[in-house]
């Protein structure tokens, strides 16, 4: 039961991405890390305490740092580089394309600050297209991890997957849920619950709140299946087909557009092979605002009763 | 006629027949670095046509100017990384030999994709960065246009270099003072390159990209500079489509294929020293 998930902690996912990688730096000497001004906001201060020949600053530069990225796996490197993720993507399209994707460079795009709870900055630096811009790279692989845990981890393992990797997380402080010793696997879909009712596909912060709405449904006797989509691609197509052949309809949940984001992709795979109605939360369509995270999730309908609201709904269409 | 000066005039001769080939190409600025693609891979580089992507304990050359594919396919053919007939498969369907150079399609010699200019000083830098992390003292090349440094990466990568020390780095800009639109001061004026350059910190030469002596002479000397704690830059005078009359200086030629008349004028102005492919 959802129910019964755990909260352990309270910690924002760049910071997994921070503790990851300072992780990695003493098991992996290839590893190195790239920012553009912004290694405080990602957390790589232990790493450049400790690696500081394998830190690379590159100032407020990112179509250079992504160049230099992929310069630096001609050689065997493994470059991680790191800012926000509306200056890891949208800024820096064509870099990555040409000289990471079509190249077929192992770089590692490692973009905080995704999506509405950036906050308080507001719609410039909230990207709720990344995902999508991501995705649609052919041989980029989109990772988009829960929490703390699920980020380090996700940080570790990018480290052996070769090549272009867009790993995505956030900002704010956030409850830790998932075991620190989980198994994670690349491409591999995580089941927090079995259900009957519905499928529920969420991925990122969203899936904290997936759970919320989850025990909220399974009080009303709605069973859910609660799937967490970390790797938005490749997407995990038998475990999403296997749980909506089962539930015969879906919602899905991201911090981004419904447009090209998550929502789309299980969409596609349902669409081809078992056709089912699915209601989608995310932004619709639209750019973000100035406030506090949850202000704005709830503003923008990515709220937990949104969720519940989404799932009545999608209950009727089947 | 020294061996580097038949090597060119055959490139030269690559050039013409590809781009007619395909009826489609880059003529102009290929021309143009005909001489300095023969230096370096025929006299300058350490380097092994058996073709390794990390390049480790070889020089290696990054062509930032993309669109100048045939002067590069033709040298890495005549230099044995792939076989001198492919070169008739240029920029056509089912080919290794892509519009502007790819690893798409694993073809050797190629490291890194370009042709959206401005991306390959940084992309050096990243390999020159590595050689550095691998204690590996050979050096990185890179070419670029020009009508490239409007682009503003190029300005962040020279930036880096700089500030970053990168002295295992040689960037040579072919200063032909042509791009698409016309000539370089009337569509953006760049200035003194070499003075810009020099602002940023670079140790810089300037040589005559199309005199081989002197290029040769350039090239090593600014092998001689590296190691002292800046980037090397060459601005490189060259004429746009050199060794064919009528495309000489022209930015027309920048990107448009001789017809079979016009073929027959370039080859007959440029000697076949080592056998057409």
């Amino acid at each position: 039961m959802l129910k019964d998930i755990k909260v352990t902690g309270q910690k924002d996912t760049r910071s997994g991405f921070g503790d990851g990688i300072h992780e990695l730096g003493k098991k992996n000497p290839n590893v190195v890390a790239l920012t553009a001004d912004l290694a405080g906001s990602l957390k790589l201060g232990p790493f450049i305490k400790d690696f500081p020949d394998r830190f690379f600053q590159c100032g407020i530069a990112e179509a250079n740092m992504i160049g230099i990225g992929a310069g630096l796996t001609i050689g065997g490197k493994i470059p991680y580089t790191t800012t926000f993720a509306n200056f890891s993507t949208g800024r820096v399209y064509d870099q990555i394309r040409q000289s990471v994707a079509y190249s077929g460079k192992n770089v590692k795009i490692c973009a905080s600050h995704a999506g509405l709870t950036l906050g308080e900055d507001g719609a410039t630096h909230q990207i709720l297209e990344d995902i999508g811009l991501m995705k649609m790279l052919p041989g980029m692989t989109v990772i988009v991890p829960c929490d703390y845990n699920q980020t380090k981890l996700a940080t570790l393992a990018i480290a052996d997957y070769p090549g272009p990797v867009y790993l995505r997380f956030g900002r704010p402080v956030w409850p830790i849920f998932t075991d620190p010793d989980q198994e994670f696997e690349i491409g591999k879909a995580q089941f927090f619950s079995r259900g009957n009712d519905v499928s529920i596909f969420a991925c990122g912060h969203m899936v904290w709140k997936a759970i919320e709405a989850g025990i909220i449904l399974e009080e009303k006797g709605i069973s859910v299946e609660l799937v967490n989509i970390h790797t938005v691609k490749p997407l995990d197509e038998e475990a999403v087909l296997n749980s909506t052949r089962k539930t015969k309809c879906a919602v899905t949940v991201e911090e981004h557009n419904v447009i090209g984001g998550l929502g789309d992709a299980i969409a596609q795979c349902t669409s081809k092979h078992a056709p089912i109605p699915i209601e989608y939360v995310g932004t619709q369509d639209t750019f973000g605002e100035s406030g506090k995270p949850m202000e704005l999730l709830k503003k923008y309908g990515l709220d937990s009763p949104d969720i519940v609201a989404a799932v009545e709904k999608v209950l009727k269409r089947k | 006629m020294t061996d580097l000066k038949k090597m060119a005039s055959q490139i030269r001769r690559d050039i013409v027949r590809m781009v007619h080939e395909a009826q489609s190409g880059h003529p102009g600025g290929s021309l143009g670095c005909a001489d300095f693609f023969t230096a370096l891979y025929f006299q300058i580089m350490k380097h092994d046509p058996k073709f390794n992507m990390d390049g480790i304990n070889e020089d290696i050359f990054f062509l930032s100017n993309g669109h100048i594919s045939p002067v590069f396919y033709s040298a890495l053919a005549r230099s044995g990384y792939f076989p001198l007939n492919e070169l008739h498969t240029f920029r056509k369907l089912n080919s290794r030999l892509q519009g502007h150079p790819a690893t798409h399609e694993h073809l050797p010699g190629v490291r890194v994709a370009s042709g959206s200019l401005g991306q390959g000083m940084s992309v050096a830098i990243g390999a020159a960065l590595a050689k550095r992390l691998n204690k590996d003292s050979r050096l990185v090349y890179s070419l670029h246009g020009d009508g490239e440094l409007d682009e503003g990466q190029v300005w962040e990568s020279i930036m880096f270099a700089a500030h970053r020390k990168v002295d295992n780095l040689i960037s040579t800009i072919d200063w032909n003072g042509q791009q698409i639109d016309g000539p370089t001061r009337v569509v953006m004026n760049l200035g003194d390159i070499r003075r810009k350059f020099e602002a940023f910190g670079w140790t810089t030469l300037e040589t005559d990209g199309n005199d081989m002596d002197a290029l040769v002479a350039t090239l090593n000397e600014a092998r001689e500079l590296t190691g002292s704690g800046t980037p090397v830059g060459i601005m490189m005078r060259t004429v746009m489509g050199k060794g064919v009359d009528y495309m000489e200086g022209h930015h027309e030629w920048h990107g448009i294929a001789p017809n079979d008349e016009q073929l027959k004028i370039a080859l007959a102005q440029l000697p076949e020293t080592l056998g057409d492919y």
